[in-house]
């Protein structure tokens, strides 16, 4: 009891030092233009605490500049670049345990725990916020952002080129008309075209149903308006481990009466704001042939 | 109101619900259109709406209704105790614990049975554990008390299942298993609960007369030659089944077995073998009611069966209590 009243005392002294140490770097705005004097050295220890800067860090970062990405990462159902991931330590997304990889910067969701956001800041480290993106515009703005931040402008610009290449050939390949998709998923939750998932669907050459039942950015959808909907494909994210009754629409017997052989699951490249959601659009519209609708 | 018009009355009202519950959903289908798809299979996707969505829904209300005003009325009459309700004691909170643990061990994926009778297990052991420790003559307080104890430990075991699964979306079900759904149910839910819930109604079918010997007490009902350990067995066995199928595809829905055969003691003359298939027809007629209200006030949310029947039973409770606090010194 005693000794761990001591060491609780010298962590808190230690972390009121920092704080009233060297002014946190709060008023630093978020995007200094890179050619500027003032811009913030490069970091060199970079610690990611969501599974999309995870994975926009992991896509840029110099050799040995990331040195932690969250668990999520290497979860291979969520992360397109679990192999990756693996190779890093992972964090839980705790500020005691990112304090302790003495980070010279943290790179977090808009999502992240603010408690553990704070605390960080408070501690004098530099945390970098990102929201989550819903359109093509904002993961362009997300990768120069993320080039920015961790000094990697060139590779930034050039997988911007790639980014903005792969999209033009995936607008050139749409069908002229366009068959009726729905996003369904746990809950009866779908997505419409204000959402990412709804972008790469739209990408792919799918009109979204969800438009029409007047959800742009999503919502429920009970299974019987969906059912009268009559979307020619349905998209459903891949199947969580274990039983969970919000999961149990997706096997109800009107659902598989619908749209017979033509449902089909979403995997990792869906789930951030990354150059992956192209390849999900291109694998999507791969499909259309097989299920019958348009080439 | 005579027995010989309190059963047509009953019946007429369930009929109606029944059609109620058919013809309520937030996809905007005509009369004329509804009835076609569902008897002449008429209209592609409105067929599919009619039989493979509303229809199960109607049915498990029907039938989770039917089960939970039955075994109310029967564990009344067991233990002699208007209190005795399968929510109030613990046994739904039980039977939604073996049906928790039957879907995340996988059990009920390998093996579908294994989900009513998982549930109708839990079932088991909560009201053998409740005749252990009220006894069965035991007081309103006793009973109440070890119904508590039960169901605290039931929830807190079920809520210890679901947050340690590793899906993302089983923590946010444990509000489903206290309170109770029919959204989104299929056929496949109706033929899960019908084996077990048609061996619980024969099993209780037989017991009327026992019961109705038993409201004399138990040392007369066995000088009657009444065997009522055999009696006790057949109601703790069909009650199980009943409210285990009935969590098992519905979760836990409260209130139902405790209001409903109080309405209607008074119609049949506080006779169990009369006020068991009564109150069978009663509950029914409140879980559909309660099943078209939920879709009414908030269509898109899936707001919870058991919300409603708490908002009416919950008062209901307390009125109860304070008569019986008037009756007792």
């Amino acid at each position: 009891m005693v000794r761990a009243g001591i060491l609780a005392l010298l962590i808190g002294t230690a972390g009121f030092l920092l704080w009233q140490g060297p002014a946190a770097p709060d008023g630093v705005p978020a995007a200094l233009p890179a050619e500027r004097a003032e811009t913030p050295p490069v970091p060199a220890r970079v610690v990611s605490m969501n599974l999309c800067t995870d994975q926009l860090a992991l896509l840029l970062a110099a050799p040995g500049q990331l040195v932690s990405v969250s668990h999520l990462a290497a979860d291979p159902r969520a992360s397109a670049l679990a192999g990756a991931a693996a190779a890093l330590p992972a964090n839980r997304g705790l500020a005691e345990q990112i304090f302790l990889m003495r980070p010279d910067l943290v790179l977090a969701g808009s999502f992240s725990n603010p408690a553990t956001v704070d605390l960080l800041r408070r501690l004098g480290v530099r945390v970098e916020s990102f929201a989550p993106e819903t359109g093509m515009e904002d993961i362009r703005a997300a990768i120069a952002r993320m080039g920015a931040l961790l000094g990697r402008q060139a590779e930034a610009a050039a997988m911007l080129a790639r980014f903005d290449a792969d999209l033009a050939r995936l607008a050139a390949g749409a069908p002229a008309r366009r068959p009726r998709a729905a996003l369904y998923d746990a809950n009866g939750w779908t997505s419409g075209d204000a959402s990412l998932a709804g972008q790469i669907l739209r990408l792919a050459g799918f009109d979204n149903v969800a438009e029409a039942a007047g959800l742009h950015r999503g919502g429920t959808l009970p299974l019987e308006r969906l059912v009268m909907a009559d979307p020619d494909l349905v998209v459903s994210a891949a199947r969580r481990p274990a039983a969970s009754r919000a999961e149990e629409v997706l096997d109800h017997p009107a659902l598989a009466a619908l749209a017979p052989g033509r449902h089909v699951t979403t995997g990792a490249d869906w789930v951030c704001g990354t150059p992956f959601v192209l390849r999900a659009a291109a694998d999507l519209a791969a499909r259309r042939p097989a299920l019958g609708l348009g080439g | 109101m005579r027995p010989a018009l309190l059963f047509p009355l009953l019946g007429l009202t369930v009929a109606l619900l029944f059609a109620g519950s058919l013809l309520t959903g937030p996809a905007a289908i005509g009369l004329g259109d509804s009835l076609a798809a569902l008897f002449r299979g008429e209209g592609e996707a409105v067929v599919l709406v009619m039989r493979e969505i509303r229809l199960p829904r109607a049915l498990l209300g029907l039938m989770v209704g039917a089960a939970l005003g039955a075994s109310g009325a029967a564990m009344q009459g067991l233990l002699r105790n208007p209190l005795a309700e399968p929510g109030l004691i613990g046994t739904s909170a039980a039977a939604a614990l073996g049906a928790v643990i039957a879907l995340q061990t996988g059990l009920a994926a390998a093996f579908p049975p294994a989900l009513p009778l998982l549930a109708l297990a839990g079932a088991v052991v909560s009201v053998l554990a409740i005749l252990g420790l009220a006894g069965p003559r035991g007081g309103s307080l006793t009973l109440i008390l070890a119904g508590i104890a039960i169901s605290a430990l039931a929830a807190a075991f079920t809520a210890l299942v679901l947050s340690l699964s590793p899906n993302p979306f089983a923590a946010s079900e444990i509000v489903f298993w206290m309170m109770g759904s029919l959204a989104d149910r299929s056929m496949l839910h109706v033929w899960i609960a019908l084996p077990a819930m048609l061996a619980g109604a024969l099993l209780l079918a037989g017991t009327g007369r026992g019961l109705d010997a038993l409201t004399l007490g138990e040392d007369a009902a066995a000088t009657l030659g009444l065997p009522v350990a055999r009696l006790r067995l057949a109601v703790v066995l069909g009650v199980a089944a009943l409210v285990g199928a009935a969590t098992a595809v519905a979760g836990a829905v409260g209130f139902v077995g405790l209001v409903v055969p109080h309405l209607l003691r008074r119609a049949v003359g506080a006779r169990p073998a009369r006020l068991v298939p009564a109150a069978a027809l009663g509950g029914a007629a409140v879980v559909l009611a309660a099943d078209i209200a939920v879709r009414l006030i908030a269509p898109d949310r899936d707001l919870k069966l058991g919300v409603l029947t708490a908002l009416v039973g919950a008062p209901f409770f307390l009125h109860l209590i304070l008569k019986s606090r008037g009756e007792r010194p």
